[in-house]
């Protein structure tokens, strides 16, 4: 609770921070509270035909209902970009989430007990390091692919985007929950939890782990941004979430075929809604760091 | 000092051996290569050739030891989806992805180097921080929404590039060429750009910290100390420190080009290596992927060998600490 008190007392000294959080905020409440009023546009009922390919309100033929114009299915672009926000939102965190619980058990596992399983799990981490997050992402997705073929649901689409991302993160969590347990094993408080007969399990999830969260927080937050990017690229390939329960990579992928006709605004929205939900998780995850960082602490 | 050589050798080559293993196994394991690879009214006299082509009569350990054998003899077995040569499949792709490579690092030599010593040099200026401004966009901007940015300007509203393939190219033997001609040229410069942009980034900041750094260090304030003119004391004695270990880390990203290749490819239909691996994720396409896995690693861990290796080799002081 103190680390909280103080970490939201710093927001004062860093508005990029505040701005940020509060980006963030909208962006939650715009993904998650306009699907709740609205049809879904992916539904037949949503579409309209009629007005597909509508302009933004400002430009010649534009129309009040669709205040940033529509998409070549004639769907309004502000419900349209609420669903892919939520499906880029939920999709980044839940990853993150898999790369965090499955890199956290590993980076215990390997701190606490050490010796061979050590030796074996960072070996492991270390070849995987070769690979960029993407790469191993889309190569995952191909197996995937070679297991159930294709023409998959787009529930399992997500769920295998979500274990592709998960997993292609955990290296990084395992290394710094890892490095931490070091430190800390050998503190006296660990000692004193092993006089008083507390199983290695207790110790390590009671006493051990509240004290390595830090650093942890900071690099969920970084990859958050990057498992959002690494998702919209999947998508934008094709090879992620199909159109049917867009994602904004899904969303943008479909607007690009209309760029070169002249009808930016399908492709330009959802790149900027992308764009801009991606510094904001950057810049709050920079804070976070400086934050955590004892060396910069006094400094700002 | 040898003795360090030949263990880390080794070790490449055991990494190696685990990375083909585990590609291996995803190629022994998934889909049915008979199923695909032979067509419905094939004879057994077919069937069985086809068997004894891809050592599926043999067992495992021995399988895994030919196809060991067989890449490093060039022979990278059979895609699923077109029925080629994966070796072939390669080679015919690979001219397209080693310019476009090639142009985004001259692109990134001739811009990013000169605006990186200019941020560390002089860091307060407008200029320098207009270029870090810049450069944020860089790291936050997604790949591929750069390409469609740049295709929305110059391709689309102004119309001075193309907006997708290599242009007119010219073949040279087995390698085929878009920097002969002009139209290859047009096409090759938003693309190249588009893959530069990243490094760009990495570059510019990078050496900026680095030159931040080296210009406190003492042998910077005894040059300065000796009345060596400021520019003397930056070209000759600082940022040849501040070069060794931005090349280095640029090195080691060539796994992240790669990977980003497949994005720039994919937005600007550039006929390249990327283009072919994310078609064969597409149709899952396991012995191309697998290839393509063991081929990464490789670039990767050859690249880290040798960086480590030449260490000593560049930097004197790590040589008297070993001895």
């Amino acid at each position: 609770m103190i680390v909280a008190r103080s970490l939201f007392s710093t927001f004062r000294s860093a508005p990029g921070a505040t701005l940020a959080t509060l980006a963030i905020a909208a962006l939650f409440a715009y993904a998650f509270l306009v699907p709740l009023f609205t049809a879904d546009p992916f539904q037949l009922a949503g579409m309209s035909i009629m007005d597909s390919f509508t302009p933004p309100l400002w430009m010649d033929g534009g129309n009040p209902a669709f205040p940033l114009g529509a998409d070549d299915q004639g769907r309004n672009i502000i419900t349209a970009m609420a669903y892919g926000l939520r499906t880029s939102i939920v999709v980044g965190v839940s990853a993150v989430l898999i790369g965090l619980v499955l890199g956290g058990a590993l980076g215990l596992l390997a701190g606490f007990v050490g010796g061979r399983t050590d030796a074996v799990i960072m070996r492991i981490a270390d070849v995987q390091l070769a690979y960029p997050a993407l790469l191993l992402a889309m190569v995952i997705d191909g197996i995937a692919t070679a297991v159930v073929g294709r023409e998959r649901s787009a529930t399992l689409a997500i769920a295998i985007v979500i274990f592709a991302i998960g997993i292609a993160f955990w290296v990084q969590f395992a290394r710094t929950i890892r490095s931490s347990v070091l430190v800390e094993r050998d503190q006296d408080y660990v000692a004193a939890a092993q006089i008083t007969g507390r199983s290695k399990l207790a110790i390590v999830m009671w006493h051990i782990l509240p004290n390595v969260m830090a650093p942890v927080l900071v690099i969920a937050t970084i990859n958050l941004g990057i498992a959002i990017i690494t998702e919209a690229t999947l998508s934008f390939l094709g090879i992620g979430i199909p159109l049917t329960h867009p994602s904004l990579g899904a969303l943008i992928r479909n607007g690009n075929a209309f760029l070169q006709s002249g009808e930016w605004w399908i492709s330009a929205w959802p790149c900027l809604v992308l764009v801009v939900l991606v510094i904001a998780v950057n810049v709050l995850g920079d804070h976070l760091r400086d934050h955590f960082n004892p060396k910069l602490r006094g400094r700002s | 000092m040898i003795l360090h050589f030949v263990e880390r050798v080794l070790q490449t080559i055991l990494v190696l051996l685990v990375i083909s293993f585990v590609a291996f196994m995803l190629i022994s394991t998934l889909g049915d290569p008979l199923g695909v690879l032979l067509p419905p009214d094939a004879t057994i006299a077919e069937r069985n050739a086809l068997i004894a082509r891809l050592n599926l009569d043999q067992p495992l350990l021995q399988r895994f030891w030919s196809f060991v054998m067989g890449i490093l003899q060039g022979d990278f077995g059979l895609s699923y989806r077109t029925q080629q040569d994966v070796g072939a499949m390669i080679a015919e792709r690979l001219p397209a992805t080693v310019e476009l490579a090639f142009v985004s690092l001259l692109i990134t030599i001739v811009l990013a180097i000169p605006a990186g010593i200019l941020c560390g040099v002089k860091p307060k200026t407008l200029v320098s921080r207009a270029i870090m401004l810049v450069s944020i966009a860089g790291i936050t901007l997604p790949n591929f929404v750069i390409g469609i940015l740049l295709i929305a300007v110059f391709s689309v509203h102004l119309g001075w590039f193309p907006s997708f393939g290599r242009g007119t190219v010219v073949e040279l033997g087995n390698w085929t060429t878009g920097l002969l001609t002009v139209s290859g040229w047009q096409a090759i410069i938003l693309p190249a750009f588009t893959l530069a942009s990243f490094q760009m980034t990495f570059v510019i900041r990078m050496l900026r910290t680095q030159l931040m750094e080296v210009g406190h260090s003492e042998h910077i304030r005894f040059a300065r100390a000796r009345g060596l003119s400021e520019t003397r004391v930056w070209f000759v004695y600082a940022i040849r420190n501040a070069l060794l270990p931005t090349v280095t880390m640029l090195g080691l990203q060539l796994g992240n080009i790669i990977a980003f290749s497949v994005v720039t490819e994919s937005v600007f239909a550039w006929p390249g290596l990327g283009s072919l691996f994310l078609q064969s994720v597409q149709s899952a396409d396991i012995p191309v992927i697998a290839i393509y896995l063991i081929f990464v690693g490789a670039v990767y861990m050859l690249i880290n060998l040798a960086v480590e290796l030449s260490y000593p080799l560049i930097d004197p002081r790590l040589k008297r600490r070993s001895a």
